[in-house]
């Protein structure tokens, strides 16, 4: 593991645009292809990659498993608490129109905090997923 | 587009469909069973995709009117978004699935020592 | 032009998924499937539908390929000789194949602008999401978010129970009263972990690890 630098600097140089890219993709859902789905699975993908390169130890100190379960549980109550919000303030549940004055707007800020609900869990869920697989020993039989 | 050609594109995901199929009922490694079936998902979403396609229409994200030198942009033709919409999460769910079952195969492994179909067939009757 | 590429992507698909079926080595069947799914996200992209084909190289190309690869290191990844000759298999897929084919016959020809399916509620999306969104050119980012926020909830729902399965079969902690291990069912103490379990296992036939 010690004399692989090139891809040791190179998931360096590669990992924070890759986080960035996610967040494009994440916020430019709207005006092109992309979306909370997406960028969820990229955004988790930099942290694969970390884990691959540097090694499971190393990644969990930067995001331990019990904060990607967290993560997979929490944007599921973002999405389901826009749709409570939406409920208390007198329209339907998931019913973004009345988060503003101008429905249209309400409707952007609906489908902006619902996307995030998206990201949080699928990133969560991915990379839970993956440190329960690379977190296994092998048993010989 | 009429009549045999118009056909040849689901003919050609049903191919896709049953190599995936097959791999699924051939196959007894539970890992090669569960590739099997991921290509054949992938299969059943071409053809979702495939209703939603119209000869001649772009991708659903609209065209404003000023963004191409104005006009236009009341006559472009755009593809069906519902089997995209349903499709992509579709594809997300479907890898969720898929680690379930690999986990399943992992726990398999450890409980028998093997992932081939009719070695734990013959350790659950032998014993 | 685009029958060329599509006939061009789908004969690679064709060819990677029979090279699939056929490696007896998992891990090139793993790689190979990883290339199908982003072949197949080109032959979205020729289908007008870019969201699906971003997610399919994300998701399909990238995170299963990495699952499976996470999978294959725990199970191994020689795939045994087959021991008869796949003649049951090959007439079900041949039938089924034949049935489906027989079933186009009765489904509208491929990109017709008249289909049903384009008929109904989709224009409505096409149409209107301009007007009740706002400025939010992506028509599948809406419906995903907006007009069938209910799907989406549910899906999302759906990949946390996926989590939930997968943590609840592989992760580690106490490990219930009765394991099943390598064709027996074994008592084990409430609070035994994994790693003790294994450590008596391997002492050897002890008292502990059969004290039901």
């Amino acid at each position: 593991m010690d004399d692989r630098v090139i891809l040791r600097v190179g998931a360096k140089i590669l990992i924070p645009f890759i986080l960035i890219f996610a967040l494009y993709v994440q916020f430019h859902g709207d005006y092109g292809p992309g979306g909370g789905f997406q960028a969820g699975v990229i955004f988790a993908a930099a942290f694969v990659l970390y884990a691959l390169i540097y090694g499971l130890g190393n990644v969990v100190r930067v995001l331990p498993p019990k904060a990607a379960y967290v993560c997979g549980a929490l944007g599921v109550s973002i999405f389901v608490g826009v749709g409570f919000v939406t409920m208390a303030l007198g329209g339907g549940f998931l019913d973004y129109g009345v988060l503003a004055h101008d429905p249209a707007h309400g409707q952007h800020y609906g489908i902006l905090g619902v996307e995030l609900g998206v990201l949080i869990t699928v990133f969560g869920v991915m990379v839970a997923l993956f440190y329960a697989f690379a977190g296994r020993r092998r048993i010989e039989p | 587009m009429s009549g045999m050609l118009g056909m040849v594109n689901y003919w050609a995901v049903i191919v896709l469909m049953m190599v995936g199929f097959y791999t699924l009922i051939a196959r007894g490694n539970l890992v090669k069973k569960l590739i099997g079936l991921n290509i054949f998902q992938t299969a059943v979403i071409m053809m979702y995709v495939s209703f939603g396609k119209i000869t001649g229409a772009t991708a659903p994200i609209l065209i404003q009117s000023g963004d191409h030198g104005g006009g236009g942009a009341e006559h472009v033709v755009y593809s069906n978004p519902i089997p995209h919409v349903l499709m992509l999460t579709a594809i997300v769910v479907g890898v969720a699935t898929l680690s379930v079952g690999l986990s399943l195969v992992v726990r398999i492994n450890e409980a028998y020592g093997t992932v081939d179909e009719d070695e734990i067939n013959r350790k659950d009757n032998g014993l | 032009m685009t029958g060329v590429v599509t006939a061009v992507l789908f004969a690679m698909l064709a060819i990677t998924g029979i090279a699939v079926t056929r490696m007896r080595d998992l891990f090139a069947a793993v790689m190979l499937a990883g290339i199908y799914s982003l072949v197949s996200a080109g032959l979205f992209v020729v289908m007008d539908a870019v969201d699906v084909a971003f997610t399919e190289a994300a998701v399909g190309a990238g995170i299963s390929t990495v699952l499976m690869l996470g999978a294959l290191a725990l199970v191994g990844h020689k795939e045994a000789e087959p021991k008869r000759r796949p003649v049951l298999p090959l007439f079900v897929v041949v039938l089924t194949g034949g049935i489906l084919v027989y079933g186009t016959s009765q489904i509208p020809p491929f990109g017709a602008p008249d289909n049903p399916a384009h008929l109904h509620v989709a224009p409505y999306y096409l149409e209107e999401s301009d007007h009740d969104m706002g400025h939010i050119p992506n028509v599948v980012t809406s419906v995903l978010a907006s007009y069938r926020g209910y799907d989406t909830m549910g899906e999302t729902a759906v990949i946390f129970t996926a989590m939930v399965g997968v943590l609840l079969l592989l992760a580690r902690g106490p490990l219930p009263r009765r394991v099943f291990h390598q064709g027996e069912w074994i008592t084990v103490r409430p609070g035994t972990t994994r790693e003790e379990l294994e450590a008596t296992l391997h002492e050897g036939d002890t008292e502990e690890a059969h004290d039901g």
